[in-house]
């Protein structure tokens, strides 16, 4: 509706959710950030989110906070395995 | 981007492709159930990287593409009433009815709205006293507490004249019909990664246990579908299907408790009609008697012809998995993002679209 062009490539596809930052708490809502652009969301659904957390965005709303030392180990792995393979 | 880039890097991609080559020796089907799965399946040309050992087929994950023509036809007959305003996600305005389409009822003079949010829904709301604004509320599970949360904002704040046409529908509901028609023979599912941030992993227990076919929630990027094919391979191979998680990032076994909590308290479940597969019990949510004054289809009535299937669209296939869409006699021929003939062809999650940005080898954007 008043989003800018990268919004416009946000929005695209209603079942999305991105990785945004928290930059700025308020009650149930924050001020998000991805790639320059900031947006307010409800974080209704995720009251642990802390600031600097990445949290899923969809729809207006964080749905899921983004666990960091999870997205680490699947990175380790996966070099692991792109290790592996290059040894063949 | 940070959690988006690092999950495209081409040479990880060689590596997890390798791996799935070498684990891979029975020939298998596996179904990636989300529409945005295939996007990105279709995209990053996966089904050229993973073995010829490993089949995929695209399901009914799209929630604009699933909508039943009946519920599309309502839609746009609400739309058409005097004094409202109809809401409702960007996907779903163009989607052909059988008459109509909302894009059509707004060039006709109705006050037909794209939002982003269901925020945005109550906002119109809000601003409009005098009129009634009705969100079309489609969806899976990951959208389904937003809609909660906005029939409850409205409550709170004494909104009266929100409402919400509640097309929302259930995902591990209408895998059960799938697999029990047994039409589409399956030996895995690519679970979808946002529905589970909500729903966790539990709801998809039944479907190793009951009917032996793997099942690993995914995440969006190109590696974390890669990784997930590659655990559903090693599970098939070894003949121990079970419910992983492959998108630990950002799913956990009990969901979002928070968000279930408001969905619950909203809906209860009910029967669903999907398009291409017909009446399903359980798969739907209503909207609770105590926020009955909130459900636009309780509150308003339309009389409807009855609904009319766009000719020779296999739209239906497609969702049941039964049919690709280059398998439709009108793909690309007349079929075309720019006069859609089926709803498949008009969501940014529909398979027909995907095929017709991605479909070739050539198109695929590849690592
Ligand atoms: S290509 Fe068009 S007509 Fe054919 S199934 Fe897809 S949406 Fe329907």
């Amino acid at each position: 509706m008043y989003y800018g062009l990268t919004w416009a490539k946000i929005q695209e596809g209603m079942c999305l959710a991105i990785p945004v930052r928290i930059v700025s708490i308020d009650g149930d809502e924050a001020e998000t950030e991805i790639a320059g652009v900031r947006r307010r969301v409800s974080i209704a659904f995720t009251p642990e989110a802390k600031l600097g957390d990445y949290v899923l965005l969809h729809t207006g709303y964080a749905i899921g906070v983004i666990d960091e030392a999870e997205a680490e180990e699947t990175l380790k792995l996966l070099e692991e395995i792109a290790s592996l393979s290059e040894v063949h | 981007m940070k959690f988006i880039d690092e999950y495209q890097d081409s040479k990880l991609a060689r590596g997890l492709a390798y791996k799935i080559a070498q684990r891979s020796t029975k020939t298998i089907s596996l179904m990636e159930f989300c529409g945005g799965h295939t996007h990105a399946i279709l995209r990053y040309g996966i089904r050229q990287l993973v073995p010829k050992t490993v089949e995929m087929r695209s399901g009914p994950g799209c929630p604009v593409c699933v909508t039943a023509t009946a519920d599309l036809d309502k839609a746009i007959a609400l739309a058409h009433l005097p004094d409202v305003i109809a809401t409702t996600f960007g996907d779903m305005i163009r989607v052909p009815g059988s008459y109509s389409s909302l894009q059509q009822a707004k060039a006709e003079g109705a006050d037909v709205r794209i939002v982003y949010s269901t925020i945005d829904a109550v906002e119109i709301a809000k601003a409009n006293p005098e009129k009634s604004v009705i969100f079309i509320g489609i969806g899976f599970e990951t959208t389904a507490p937003t809609i909660a949360a906005s029939i409850l904002k409205a409550q709170q704040e004494k909104i009266e004249n929100f409402y919400v046409l509640s097309l929302n529908k259930l995902t591990p509901p209408v895998m059960k019909a799938l697999l029990d028609s047994g039409e589409v023979k399956l030996d895995g599912i690519v679970c979808p990664g946002h529905v589970s941030v909500i729903i966790g992993s539990h709801p998809y227990e039944f479907i190793p246990r009951d009917y032996g076919v793997a099942c690993v929630i995914s995440g969006f990027e190109p590696l974390d579908i890669l990784l997930c094919i590659d655990k559903l391979v090693e599970q098939i191979e070894k003949g121990e299907p079970k419910v992983e998680i492959a998108y630990p990032r950002g799913v956990k076994p009990e969901g979002n408790r928070k968000a279930r909590q408001l969905m619950e308290d909203v809906f209860e479940i009910g029967e669903a009609n999907w398009r291409g597969i017909g009446i399903v019990p359980q798969s739907g949510l209503k909207i609770r008697g105590k926020y009955e004054q909130f459900d636009a289809g309780k509150a308003f009535s339309v009389s409807l012809k009855p609904p009319r299937e766009p000719k020779g669209c296999r739209c239906g296939d497609v969702i049941r998995g039964a049919a690709t869409s280059p398998e439709c006699k009108l793909f690309r021929k007349v079929c075309t993002p720019e006069r859609p003939v089926g709803p498949c062809m008009v969501s940014s999650e529909g398979a027909c679209a995907a095929y017709y940005q991605y479909g070739t080898l050539e198109n695929s954007q590849g690592f």
